[in-house]
């Protein structure tokens, strides 16, 4: 499998000292969906801001095998909030990205109709977000970064404030729109069952400071669905990735 | 209604939500109610102890007093709307210019916040015989002194505003490579909209005072004049029911200009910020 980046060496220490991220080196390979896992404070998501291209590495450096260094078209991120404007509907906010880029309302919409059809909001595009639900506003957020049709989509803890039925739901979703799309995803999570369900690969990282302890592939095939929870397998992993992870605590406590 | 039923509890609430609708009825009315038995009052007080006109003329005086001079009054308080509507809309020209100058770069705000709050502080009526004195045009001098006292809320709020937009939408923002104007006209206006909204709000009323004080200061005679050159021509001449009537004027223009900014706010902001919507619980 040829890698879509590699970090090499990245390291990231704030100006007050702190050394959030400590010589990270990983390869993402294309169409893999990967989970950073650990501890608050393990920097997973500065790793993602700085994938992303939001903040600065103060050591080491992202290469992109392919060559193309102008990564940044290709990329999209949902955060933990949904983090939509709430001064326009729906269908306004799905449009930002194509608007940015200067692509017209007209000229977007049957590309807007198609990504709010997949995510179940069709019949909900010209409404406020504050008239949504938690759930439905990050299926939004959902919609507004699958709208460039991304090759690396970024996901910040996208689900961690939402009920469990709503979570079990959206992770199905997600991994549909990555098993039609393939796009590249790396998933920030602080949820080993989370982690297990829907990534092929898990990251486990440790605090203070930030590194990688533990690369753990998750062998299951997709499609994945919610019987999958009740197999003795995911039972397995998902002790093993605790392990993983409770050693990342007893490192440093 | 039978009590003991089982839809007696329903029966409460029926009976609880008609009780706030009155309630509600009751809210709307009853400023106007308590206003009209003050004025009612004012009325009596003067017709039972005799006062004489030239000291507290009877409301209903005031409006007939109103009425005979309408013509006149009519060209001084289109005076007036001139001075504070030309005062207003250059304090939010220079207001959001300055604002986004402000936003675009510390440094600007660093050198020229300390005018701005010089300005803001000094009171009008001491400064305003010096910008009469320098300056020449009367209307000019006028729409200075109401812009001085105008333009700060919609300055600092507007500032506010603009730097108030949202992390991760501004993380998005630069994700995506939006153009600096394309950040200011998508995330940074739209954030900054309900805080300026609320600058013009103050503004509005603050220049109807600046141009009434400044008019006062600058005692303006001659054919192009305001209210506040009406109140004093009247009080030289003890005329006092015009005085009240020219007031009367300024009063409700005050009233006006409210209203109008309260319907600007809920036009720009009701379908989506949270102080222009009604809570469904």
């Amino acid at each position: 499998m040829s890698a879509l980046l590699e970090l090499r060496g990245v390291e990231k220490r704030y100006d007050n000292g702190t050394l959030a991220l400590e010589r990270v080196d990983l390869s993402i390979g294309m169409h893999e969906f990967v989970s950073l896992l650990g501890p608050s404070g393990c920097g997973k998501s500065t790793a993602l801001k700085i994938i992303a291209g939001l903040s600065e590495a103060t050591g080491g450096s992202i290469v992109w095998p392919d060559g193309t260094g102008n990564h940044a078209k290709d990329i999209s991120f949902v955060f933990q909030e949904p983090t939509l404007m709430p001064w326009t509907q729906v269908f306004e906010n799905v449009w930002l990205p194509l608007r940015l880029k200067g692509i017209s309302k007209a000229a977007a919409k049957p590309q807007i109709d198609g990504v709010l059809e997949k995510v179940g909001l069709a019949q909900f595009a010209h409404v406020y977000p504050r008239e949504l639900s938690g759930g439905m506003k990050m299926r939004v957020s959902i919609a507004r970064a699958m709208i460039t049709e991304p090759r690396l989509l970024l996901m910040d803890e996208p689900f961690a404030a939402l009920d469990e039925m709503t979570r079990f739901k959206l992770n199905n979703d997600t991994l549909a729109l990555w098993q039609a799309k393939r796009f590249t995803t790396i998933f920030v999570t602080h949820s080993v069952y989370e982690s297990v369900y829907l990534s092929n690969r898990i990251i486990v990282m440790a605090a203070r400071p930030g590194r990688v302890i533990a690369d753990i592939a998750v062998d299951e095939p997709y499609p994945r669905s919610d019987s999958f929870r009740n197999t003795p397998r995911y039972a397995e992993l998902c002790v093993k990735v605790s392990q993983a992870l409770q050693q990342a605590g007893e490192h440093h406590d | 209604m039978t009590d003991h039923t089982p839809d007696a509890p329903f029966s409460v609430a029926v009976g609880a939500r008609r009780r706030s609708a009155s309630n509600q009825w009751i809210q709307r009315i009853l400023p106007f109610l308590v206003f009209g038995l003050g004025l009612l009052a004012w009325e009596l007080v003067v017709r039972i102890n005799n006062i004489p006109h030239y000291i507290l003329p009877a409301p209903t005086l005031v409006l007939k007093t109103l009425w005979d001079n309408l013509g006149s009054l009519m060209v001084s308080w289109l005076y007036t709307m001139k001075i504070t509507f030309g005062a207003l809309l250059l304090a939010v020209v220079g207001g959001v210019a300055l604002a986004m100058l402000f936003a675009l770069n510390k440094w600007v705000e660093l050198c020229l916040f300390p005018f701005a709050i010089v300005l803001q502080v000094t009171p009008i009526v001491a400064i305003a015989p010096l910008i009469l004195i320098f300056i020449d045009s009367t209307t000019a001098a006028l729409l200075l002194c109401a812009w001085i006292v105008a333009f700060f809320p919609i300055l600092s709020n507007t500032v506010v505003g603009l730097r108030s937009a949202d992390h991760n939408l501004r993380d998005l923002f630069t994700l995506y490579r939006a153009s600096p104007w394309q950040t200011l006209r998508f995330l940074l206006v739209p954030s900054a909209m309900p805080y300026f909204i609320a600058g013009l709000k103050i503004a509005g009323g603050l220049s109807l005072i600046g141009a009434v004080v400044a008019e006062f200061t600058a005692g303006a005679a001659g054919k192009e004049t305001g209210l506040a050159s009406r109140i004093l021509e009247a009080s030289f001449r003890t005329e006092i029911p015009k005085m009240f009537a020219a007031l009367v004027l300024v009063s409700l223009t005050g009233i006006l200009i409210y209203l109008v900014f309260m319907l600007v706010s809920k036009l720009v902001l009701g379908k989506w910020h949270e102080s222009e919507i009604k809570s469904s619980r």
